[in-house]
């Protein structure tokens, strides 16, 4: 076993990328649950992300209309869930597996054509003067544009919840969705904006494996990355910050395990492939298991069907 | 302005009204989906529905796989739908399914080449076990710690798919294949082929055993206290706890019944339809399970027929994309598709939509 | 007479089934406290939604200041000066003080702010509240108070107050009624709902009283005497209840130090819980809500379980087991919510029935329902507690509030228990159903059995009870007789202040 071969400055920059589709699932996911609604669909969402925002690309020629389309396409696919759970009352667990589901059988059908294709060439952005840092720079900052955007969208989501109106609104939607009516919030409305909001990230996040990670289209490519993303919402309590702490985490156990692949380190590569997996199980089941912290955390309406009574 | 008011109970017209109407939405909706490829859509629709019953040439097949696939997703979605009624979102039966044919898959192997009528039997009371076993973990983890079954059992998929090709590769390699990452054949050799009772409608043994758990499940749930203990915990979970039932037992029981039959319908699969361990031997039937399970309102009768129907798009879809060359993957968006109609026309169970005049 | 500021003129409102509110009429002054007066159900809550804009009314109009008046949604009601304190309060639990109160403005100043606006308002009206606090953690009487000042920061002309004494105490009801006359003085009109006379009596100007939705007398409380307002509001002669006789039996019951941490992370853990009820005993239980109330009952359903010796039925320890021995052994309970705790809504009275009556009235076997008897059972309860409802399929939600709760005392007294344990047993029923409700409670009393009743309802307690205690933050009261108890000393008690008046 050769371990000099890793290059810890590589495998932080790959460890970046391999976070980064799931970071943007998460925040999206975790503005929708603080509203107080599940969406499971996640997965569907970034798959959709991932075709539309592929299939744009080749044809536009451009990156940036790809990751438009994408952003479209989340949020288009998560208004039907917010259709669903929202004005005709369905069970959010139910619909959001249905979106997966959908999301999965739509993304193949679209994506027949696309197959082996190689998208236009990616969107890094060296941070000037930084970038040209020994190691420093390599690793931290020579990224795509959508590394630094999606630290910035957390930041912003941190900034919305924390210090606007609009977005103590929210809370207060998803923590008490008959108070928050009784006050006149328009609780349908708020959260299908919200919903929308999930899915554009959601979709964000799928075409950064389409466009950037991989950067190919394969069918069901997104593997899990949008069930990690609901998994890491629980680990981080619904904090924003600690969504960053989640997908790196996640995205540092992906990278070793790869690397380790790679090595040949005489454990078959399939045990190898299910780490991300199991660790993930691991983290979930450490945070949840203070049964009164996870109460006090979790938006308090959560998964609950509202209609106005009156 | 159109509003949904809350009926003052359940309307049981409509419980068994909205599958059909839903069946019927997705049927328009997907000949819009073929006339926007290009296709046909009565001619797309005939093929996928009616064809496999009476087209001359290809009828005999697809009748013939009608019972093959709707045996597995009849009983993966049974084993589900008691879940569900309990609220215990158990979503990895896919992985369930996988380790199933796995542990019982084993017992044959390692049995190889032993002859005996008990050999099927004990490869799928393993296989039983070993998806039950599989399903505990996201039980035990939510009753000891509280963890979401839903995201546990999900994740618990991909390290099933991985573990599959991990036994295939190695423990489970045909020893005389070649080095192709596959098991031996079960089909080979009498003992371990799961018999064939009625050919022209694919019905083999796994089927008669699915069937027989479906009557099974519906006695209990409507007669028996255990079901009438699921029902509650799912209607109320509090009005349960104060009838004395104790959650953690129906999260345990509701994980290992489903657990154990998606077990069971993966080891009919290797001994049966796929005739061997291999990466691609589970084709899905853990999710669309979950589908049939909700098209056939969690019901055991329901899920029957909607196991039939679910079964006819896979057969239809395959006609379909042979004569008219419409993607397997378009057959998934319908089958999604319907799931989402049916939890939209949902709401008219519970709600009627009235009309009502805004004051100015 | 000073000026009329909101004049109501015909609202109407229908919900399927019932006409919640039929042309209903009448004025408020500026600066006058109105009493809004009639049993649950009289239409009182649907009115006062109507006049804060949560509610459109199908017929009818309003005109507050000269103006027409017809708010489309709370916040417009809000910026022409009318505000609400709920009676379910409008109050996220998991947020801060300042955080809901700014929820509940139109133009919200800086936090800064708005937290020294918040000592300063709430000082000045005698109810001092801490900006940075979680609502979680605090009392039922502090909630309200930010309801109340979340009002008076937007200077309001009109202040709705649906039910606000029902979760005070008594001295808190003073504190708060301090605060509403000098309110009042100050030119804001208060349109206050409740159905409890005497305060109306000390503390109101006029009052509408309302029956079935309509508006059918109008009274100066001054002038009338308790018992013919609640004529009024019943529409008939009022009968009083029967003296009691009670000589206590057999101890039946025994808790010992029973304690038990809450679960919920904004609930209360009893401490230290002891008595001792014996047959033919109904022991009263005061308490202002959320002081353990729900954990007693959980303690004593068998939902939770303790030490074993902590409780102890006919001398048997069971506090180890769950519901299934506890009724077994003839320890039942109806919990206070009926919908999703003592009843599954969506499922049949017949299963209901089931869900708790299977194993005294033996309908199972092996597991397997009897079904003729089950159903014969709920025909039972149904007849003896004359449960209105159209078959015994019928769903649990389908039921009126008094219908169901009729449905579950009766569900637990036909099952003959040792000891019957009730929270709020008439909590949102009418007058006739309760009156029902509680003889049923006393006769089981009468017949042998011991009752313990948890209620929030000094009134009932006060009618019912043999023995009384307090539960004031987890902790129990010694009990004592009930008779020659006055509300001021279980006013001090219901403080928390339980050693001196226990001693006195």
């Amino acid at each position: 076993m050769d371990f000099s071969t890793l290059n810890p400055v590589a495998l932080i920059a790959s460890l970046i990328m391999a976070a980064t589709p799931i970071l943007l699932a998460a925040i999206g996911e975790l503005v929708v649950e603080k509203s107080g609604v599940l969406n499971l669909g996640v997965e569907g969402m970034m798959i959709i992300g991932a075709i539309a925002g592929f299939a744009i690309s080749v044809e536009t020629d451009s990156p940036w209309l790809g990751m438009l389309a994408a952003v479209l396409a989340g949020a288009s696919l998560a208004l039907i869930f917010g259709f669903l759970t929202q004005f005709l009352l369905s069970n959010q667990v139910a619909t959001g597996l249905a979106l997966t589901l959908f999301g999965l059988g739509l993304a193949a059908l679209l994506g027949q054509s696309y197959s082996g294709m190689k998208p236009p060439s990616s969107l890094r952005l060296d941070i000037p003067v930084l970038s040209d840092l020994p190691i420093v720079g390599e690793m931290l900052f020579r990224h795509d544009f959508m590394v630094y955007f999606s630290l910035l969208i957390v930041v912003g989501v941190w900034f919305f919840l924390n210090r606007t109106r609009a977005g103590l609104v929210l809370r207060a939607v998803g923590e008490n969705h008959n108070a928050a009516h009784s006050l006149g919030y328009n609780v349908v409305m708020i959260r299908m904006g919200a919903i929308a909001f999930g899915g554009a990230c959601a979709g964000l996040g799928g075409a950064y494996v389409s466009l950037i990670r991989v950067p190919q289209w394969t069918e069901g490519m997104t593997a899990g990355a949008g069930w990690i993303a609901l998994a890491i919402v629980v680990f981080a309590s619904w904090k924003p910050w600690r969504v960053i702490l989640g997908a790196y985490l996640f995205g540092g156990v992906t990278i070793l395990q790869l690397n380790l692949q790679a090595l040949g380190i005489g454990i078959s590569a399939a045990y190898l492939s299910m780490t991300p997996y199991l660790i993930t199980i691991i983290v979930m089941v450490i945070m949840s298991a203070d049964r009164r912290r996870a109460s006090l955390n979790a938006p308090a309406s959560l998964g609950q069907i509202f209609h106005a009574s009156h | 302005m159109l509003r949904l008011e809350p009926r003052q109970q359940a309307s049981s017209t409509m419980r068994w009204l909205t599958p059909i109407l839903a069946v019927a939405i997705t049927m328009f909706m997907g000949g819009l989906l073929f006339a926007a490829m290009g296709k046909n859509p009565f001619e797309a629709i005939r093929i996928i529905f009616l064809d496999p019953f009476f087209h001359e040439t290809f009828g005999p097949y697809s009748r013939s796989q009608l019972m093959v696939k709707a045996g597995p997703l009849i009983l993966i979605a049974t084993g589900l739908s008691i879940g569900f009624r309990a609220g215990v979102w158990n979503i990895g039966a896919e992985g369930q399914f996988v380790m199933g044919a796995i542990a019982g898959g084993a017992v044959g192997l390692a049995l190889h080449p032993a002859d005996g009528f008990w050999v099927l039997p004990l490869m799928t009371v393993v296989g039983a076990i070993g998806g039950m076993a599989w399903a505990m973990i996201p039980a035990l983890l939510r009753i000891k710690f509280n963890t979401n079954e839903i995201l546990v059992s999900l994740m618990l998929v991909y390290v099933a798919y991985n573990f599959l090709a991990a036994m295939v590769t190695g423990p489970l390699k045909n020893p005389d294949g070649f080095g192709f990452p596959e098991s031996r054949s079960f089909t080979s050799v009498d003992s371990t082929h799961l018999p064939m009772i009625y050919e022209p409608l694919g019905m083999h043994a796994g089927v008669l055993v699915a069937l027989g758990i479906v009557i099974a499940a519906y006695v209990m749930m409507e007669r028996h206290l255990l079901g009438f203990q699921i029902r509650l915990t799912g209607e109320s979970p509090r009005a349960a706890k104060f009838a004395g039932v104790n959650p953690a037992f129906i999260v345990a029981v509701c994980l290992g019944i489903s657990g154990a039959l998606a077990g069971m319908a993966g080891l009919f699969e290797v001994t049966g339809p796929a005739g061997k361990l291999t990466t691609n031997f589970p084709v899905g039937y853990g999710f669309t399970a979950i589908i049939v399970a909700f098209l056939g309102r969690l019901n055991p009768i329901g899920i029957v027929l909607a196991g039939l129907l679910m079964a006819l798009t896979y057969i239809g879809g395959e006609l379909a994309q042979l004569s008219l060359g419409i993607p397997a993957a378009a057959i998934s968006v319908f089958q999604g598709m319907m799931l989402f109609f049916l939890l939209a026309v949902d709401v008219f169970v519970n709600y009627r939509l009235v009309w009502k005049k805004e004051v100015k | 007479m000073s000026e009329t500021l909101l004049e109501i003129k015909g609202l109407s409102k229908s919900y399927p089934g019932v006409k919640a509110n039929d042309n209903v009429s009448f004025t408020i002054q500026q600066g006058e406290i109105h009493a809004l007066l009639g049993e649950n159900g009289a239409g009182k809550s649907t009115l006062v939604k109507m006049i804060y804009g949560l509610v459109h009314p199908d017929e009818g109009d309003m005109v507050l200041h000269g103006k027409h008046y017809m708010p489309h949604k709370p916040s417009e009601a809000r910026n022409l000066g009318v505000g609400m304190v709920f009676q379910h309060f409008s109050l996220f639990e998991a947020l801060n003080v300042a955080e809901n109160i700014t929820l509940g403005m139109e133009h919200a100043p800086p936090r800064a702010e708005l937290a020294v606006r918040i000592r300063e308002v709430s000082n000045a009206y005698g109810l001092p509240l801490d900006p940075d606090r979680l609502i979680g953690d605090l009392s039922v009487g502090e909630r309200q108070r930010v309801e109340i000042v979340r009002c008076l920061l937007q200077n309001p002309k009109l202040l709705i107050m649906d039910e606000p004494t029902s979760v005070l105490t008594p001295q808190e009801v003073d504190t708060l009624f301090l605060t509403l006359r000098k309110l009042s003085s100050e030119g804001v009109a208060i349109l206050y709902i409740s159905h409890k006379l005497d305060e109306i009596k000390t503390l109101c100007d006029h009052a509408t009283v309302l029956r079935h939705g309509k508006v059918v007398d109008t009274c100066i409380p001054a002038e009338e005497t308790a018992r013919s307002m609640a004529e009024m509001m019943i529409g008939g002669e009022l009968s009083m209840p029967t003296a009691r006789e009670f000589t206590p039996g057999d101890t039946l019951l025994e808790l010992n130090n029973l304690s038990l941490a809450s679960l919920d992370p904004f609930g209360t853990s009893l401490t230290n819980v002891s008595l001792t009820l014996r047959a033919g005993e109904v022991m009263g239980v005061a308490g202002v809500a959320g002081n353990g109330q729900d954990e007693l009952l959980l303690a004593l359903s068998g939902e939770r379980t303790t030490d074993s010796d902590m409780i102890k039925l006919k001398g048997v320890s069971l506090g180890g087991m769950g519901p299934t021995t506890r009724r077994a052994l003839g320890l039942l309970a109806a919990p206070e919510e009926r919908l999703g705790h003592a009843a599954a809504p969506d499922m049949s009275l017949t299963e209901n029935a089931f869900l708790s009556a299977r194993i005294r009235q033996k309908l199972e076997k092996s597991g397997f329902t009897l079904r003729n008897k089950r159903d014969d059972f709920t025909r039972e309860i149904i007849e003896k507690f004359d449960v209105r409802t159209p078959g015994i399929s019928n769903a649990a939600r389908s039921l009126s509030g008094g219908n169901l709760q009729k449905f579950v005392i009766g569900r637990e007294v036909l099952q003959q228990p040792t000891v019957l344990v009730v929270n709020q047993p008439t909590w949102g029923v009418d007058a006739a159903a309760a009156a029902d409700i509680r003889e049923a409670l006393r006769t089981l009393a009468a017949e042998g059995a011991a009752v313990l009743v948890i209620s929030q309802d000094l009134d009932e307690l006060m009618e019912m009870s043999d023995t009384f205690a307090v539960l004031a933050e987890g902790r129990l009261s010694k009990p004592r007789s009930a008779v020659g108890l006055n509300v001021e000393e279980i006013g001090l008690m219901m403080g928390g202040n339980l050693e001196e008046s226990a001693n006195a």
